[in-house]
């Protein structure tokens, strides 16, 4: 699973560069436009990923004392604030579309829309990710001392948390 | 209850995040200093979101020398910008 986590790692290190540097030759462009961005449903989404992030960090403290429905449940918890950000990402993509901005409007649209809807299947598949080791903690699969699943799951949502961190200034404040 | 505190931290780091940008704060050391933010916040879900934190060096080399090598090329694209 890391080299995975690590492979995704560059995968957004390279969009997220190649947008620093995008914006390098179209400052006043990309400037303007940041502003037409919700930075409230960006920051709140911010703070829903990082309390996500703390639930899936006491769930892993759960399976490691063997207190496994507790696990299970900080575990959905997790799921739940991954489907708040869901909601709230749609409701934010919803408005653009309905402004008519698509990915050919302009060059920091095209940043904006792919680079967010990339983290968002990636939001999803975490929560698919964190929903089947919740299933799998609710069967009994794991124990104090056999608990590995949890922890990568763990991982694989605070990769996409870390990757969150670094999205939300660098698109919606950064100028 | 470190995790939670390191949840509050983050928290109010990315309000403070928030802040700078409906005032519409700009320019070089503002840029540096959003980065530096975003490192802390990204330093501590490395060593305590992933618990990282003393587990072997390479993975923590890795993942933090990913999160330079990123902050870093975004300043060096802002700093050809301005």
């Amino acid at each position: 699973m890391w080299i995975f986590i690590l492979a995704e790692l560059l995968v957004f290190a390279i969009f997220f560069s190649s947008y620093a540097f995008a914006r390098s030759g179209n400052v006043e462009l990309f400037n303007h436009y940041q502003q037409t961005l919700n930075r409230n449903i960006g920051a709140a989404n911010t703070v829903i990923l990082l309390t996500g992030s703390l639930f899936v960090v006491l769930a892993v403290q759960a399976v490691k004392v063997g207190k496994l429905t507790q696990c299970r449940n900080w575990l959905l918890a997790g799921v739940g604030s991954g489907a708040l950000f869901v909601i709230l990402k749609s409701v934010e993509f919803a408005d653009k579309f309905a402004q008519g901005i698509s990915l050919s409007t302009n060059t920091f649209y095209m940043f904006y829309l792919s680079l967010t809807f990339f983290h968002f299947m990636h939001v999803i598949l975490g929560m698919i990710i964190l929903a089947a080791v919740a299933w799998k903690a609710q069967a009994g699969d794991y124990s104090a001392a056999e608990h590995t699943g949890v922890e990568t799951g763990a991982s694989y949502w605070h990769m996409v948390d870390l990757v969150w961190v670094v999205l939300f200034p660098l698109v919606y404040v950064i100028r | 209850m470190k995790a939670v505190a390191v949840w509050l931290l983050l928290v109010m780091l990315t309000l403070l995040t928030w802040w700078v940008g409906q005032a519409g704060y700009s320019g070089q050391w503002l840029v540096m200093a959003l980065l530096v933010s975003v490192f802390i916040k990204g330093h501590f879900i490395i060593a305590d979101f992933m618990a990282l934190r003393g587990v072997a060096l390479l993975w923590q080399a890795l993942v933090h020398g990913w999160l330079i090598l990123v902050l870093g090329l975004i300043f060096l694209a802002y700093w050809i910008g301005m």
